[in-house]
């Protein structure tokens, strides 16, 4: 029998006001400084953690208003970079290899707001929205990617070798797995200088393959050092899926003899917990192995259109089910923290900032040729290099 | 039945595998993935224990010189590795020391280094330290090399200098499709273990008429190009064409170039090259490598060596700079036309 008119009347009813209730500020509520607030609240974290020779951290983890209302806007500003990255590429101001790390935004939000600059970040290629998380500016971002001398590695590292020392961000490493070793010494040090401090070292899936990191992790679990492993599992070594590359797909297992906990990439707040607990673990007893779940929407780069060994519906799915930004933007409603209309205008103002860098990026000039002999060895080491004559063309590399 | 084809069929006979057709091949219009891949393919139809490995070969690799492949001949044959070069490179050579055919992919010569072990202390080495009871001839390592225009650090690198220096191995680079497919069938039929380097900046540029049959080129002999009588030009792979255009414009200039592929770099065509220098009394070497200890410093010392009465004017090089190969500075730093015709001019007027 049909639902009667007047129920079926109700039900829209209640539906639009629901809906309305939550787009619109309510009367007693006072909007704009709940934005600000510090006060700490709990949240579910709703993918369980999955721990390895460990108990995991518990299922909830401590936020609050200010603190997502950064996530949204960091990730966003992200989001947008990348998505202006693409656009440079396409119009050939980017050139060489370009690395997109959309979709996997939560990974590094979530892990800097458990860190601090003391502790140290390595990863691959994959660096743009680290960089920014570890306290990179746009206009850098932008000039280094188009190889311009204002840019983070003045020009000269492009896309895959963005550094910044003073924040702790190693960078920037084209050889898959060759950051894994140097991370670990990074730790040693860290432990020898008595620093309360961890060092992270990120990989991809098709990274956890090479010899070097376990010959590393022997090495980090044989001294006690202050290192997490972080397998950003975005599920495709490029095009391999996971399950082709490897025997064992469960990366957090991976490290055997040294404990490993598996994360729902795709949320900021698990990572953020993960990563507390991480430190807290490394710190006092020794290496952790972390896997992100995580997923990136482009393809490996840009010359890869990265539907070619995954479904579009795949893509899209992953889009709407588990995209962090829109999990933090429905947290955001649901807590009545902010309006629909005031995390549309963040977006917008993070646009402008975008737009704006790339512009200023775009005015900035390509380094000066001497720098092409510049920091190969210490500066004022004297030694020579000619031009095909010998005579006129040399140069001094410093 | 002619004498040539007698001989051939003789040649057949002692080596077992085909030599250069002398009846008129069919040609096709290739560029170099293509003529890789029909040269892949060739292999892959001749010998059944034949294998082809390496990251993503599978579904036509990066550059798509494996298209194909798995499908027609099965996935137990020609399949992807996990991301390990050390791996792909130990387990290569394992499977050519059972008596297969081994064709490994590294991706991007930019990535070998981990496999350096592997290459420099068990592939070219265990035909020498098992007294010739064990060898892995069977293995070719296949690797694209050389600047692309935007490459940067790495992927661009020309290692090849690195390799010439381990007695055991092969080091082969061809500089256009028919080369590729002759060279690389040569490598893989060669019983001693092959460093094949591919230009990737070549891969879609070059085309050409390449035969379609099958055949091989000589290893260890290098090709003169074009004759000439005043300086002796060498290079190989991608440079051959720019050593080609500064050649060309030489000869506008009233210099007279002799143009010459090395093709295989160890063991090199001294031979060739001697011959040639005796003629013309200049040499020129050129490589998009660094200069310092790159492969054009050996050819220089030991053409200095043997033909020293010869000369007219000391060996020039003109190569990549002695920095990391750069992002933004790639035009600086190759050894371009002009680079080099500035050295054909320097050469001629000592």
């Amino acid at each position: 029998m049909a639902p009667s008119i007047s129920t079926f009347r109700r039900a829209i009813c209640t539906r639009v006001n629901a809906s309305r209730f939550l787009a619109s500020p309510s009367p007693f509520r006072n909007f704009s400084s709940s934005t600000e607030d510090s006060t700490p609240f709990t949240v579910d974290i709703a993918v369980p953690f999955k721990g390895h020779k460990i108990e995991p951290p518990p299922q909830v983890v401590e936020t609050s208003a200010k603190e997502l209302m950064t996530f949204f806007k960091d990730m966003s500003r992200m989001r947008r970079m990348e998505i202006a990255s693409d656009q440079l590429y396409k119009s050939k101001l980017i050139r060489g290899f370009c690395h997109l790390y959309d979709g996997q935004e939560a990974v590094c939000i979530g892990m800097e707001a458990a860190l601090t600059r003391e502790d140290n970040i390595i990863t691959a290629y994959r660096d743009h929205c680290t960089y920014l998380g570890r306290g990179g500016t746009l206009p850098e971002v932008f000039s280094e990617l188009m190889g311009r001398k204002d840019g983070c590695t003045l020009g000269k590292g492009g896309s895959m070798h963005f550094y910044k020392k003073e924040n702790g961000f190693y960078g920037g490493h084209g050889i898959v797995g060759a950051q894994i070793p140097l991370g670990v010494g990074l730790a040693f040090a860290q432990k020898y200088e008595k620093m309360k401090a961890a060092t992270f070292l990120l990989y991809g899936d098709g990274a956890a393959n090479q010899g070097q990191l376990f010959e590393a992790l022997n090495m980090a679990a044989l001294w006690d050092l202050p290192a997490v492993y972080v397998c950003e599992n975005n599920h495709y070594g490029m095009g391999t899926a996971e399950w082709r590359a490897a025997k064992c797909p469960e990366y957090y297992k991976r490290g055997d003899y040294v404990p490993g906990l598996k994360v729902d990439g795709m949320d900021a707040l698990a990572v953020k917990q993960a990563v507390r607990f991480a430190k807290e673990h490394a710190l006092s007893k020794g290496p952790i192995m972390l896997e992100m779940d995580t997923y990136r929407y482009h393809g490996h780069s840009m010359s890869d259109p990265g539907s070619t060994y995954r479904t579009r519906d795949e893509i899209s799915g992953v889009r709407q089910e588990r995209d962090p930004i829109e999990r933090i933007r429905k947290l955001i409603l649901f807590k009545e923290i902010a309006t629909v209309s005031d995390l549309k205008n963040i977006e917008k103002e993070v646009k402008k900032e975008v737009e704006d860098a790339v512009a200023k990026a775009k005015e900035s000039s390509p380094p000066d040729a001497s720098e092409l002999f510049s920091n190969v060895y210490v500066k004022g080491y004297g030694s020579q290099v000619f031009g095909c004559d010998r005579k006129h063309s040399t140069a001094t590399l410093s | 039945m002619p004498i040539v084809n007698r001989l051939c069929r003789l040649g057949r006979q002692i080596y077992g595998r085909r030599t250069f057709s002398t009846q008129t091949a069919a040609m096709k219009r290739m560029n170099l993935v293509s003529a890789i891949n029909n040269a892949l393919q060739i292999a892959l139809e001749s010998n059944p224990r034949s294998y082809v490995f390496g990251e993503d070969v599978s579904f036509g690799g990066v550059f798509r010189c494996t298209t194909g492949l798995a499908d027609k001949f099965g996935k137990h044959r020609v399949f992807n590795t996990p991301l390990c070069e050390q791996g792909i490179v130990g387990f290569g050579i394992g499977l050519a020391a059972m008596g297969n055919i081994a064709i490994a992919e590294i991706q991007f010569a930019d990535y070998i280094y981990p496999a350096f072990d592997q290459i420099v202390n068990e592939a070219a080495k265990f035909r020498y330290r098992s007294g010739n009871q064990f060898n892995c001839g069977g293995l070719t390592i296949r690797t694209p090399y050389g600047a692309v225009g935007h490459g940067g650090h790495y992927h661009s690198q020309s290692p090849e200098a690195f390799f010439c220096h381990v007695p055991g191995i092969k080091v082969v680079i061809p500089r256009g499709p028919s080369q590729a497919k002759g060279l690389l069938l040569a490598s893989i039929w060669d019983p001693n273990p092959v460093v094949f380097f591919e230009p990737k900046w070549l891969y879609r540029q070059a085309v050409e008429n390449v035969p379609e049959d099958d055949y091989i080129l000589p290893l260890s002999q290098a090709e003169v190009i074009c004759t000439g009588t005043d300086l002796t030009v060498v290079g190989w792979g991608a440079q051959m064409a720019i050593l080609h255009q500064a050649c060309s414009e030489g000869r506008q200039a009233g210099i007279s170039c002799e143009l010459i592929d090395l093709q295989t770099l160890i063991p090199w065509d001294k031979e060739t090259i001697e011959a040639s220098v005796k003629k013309t009394g200049r040499l020129l070497v050129s490589h998009e490598a660094p200069i310092t200890g790159g492969f054009g410093a050996e050819i220089a010392a030991s053409i200095a060596e043997r033909c020293f009465l010869h000369l007219e004017a000391p060996v020039s090089r003109v190569c990549g700079l002695d920095t990391p190969f750069p992002l933004v500075f790639e035009p600086y730093y190759m050894p371009t036309k002009n680079k080099v015709l500035e050295a054909i001019k320097a050469s001629v007027r000592f």
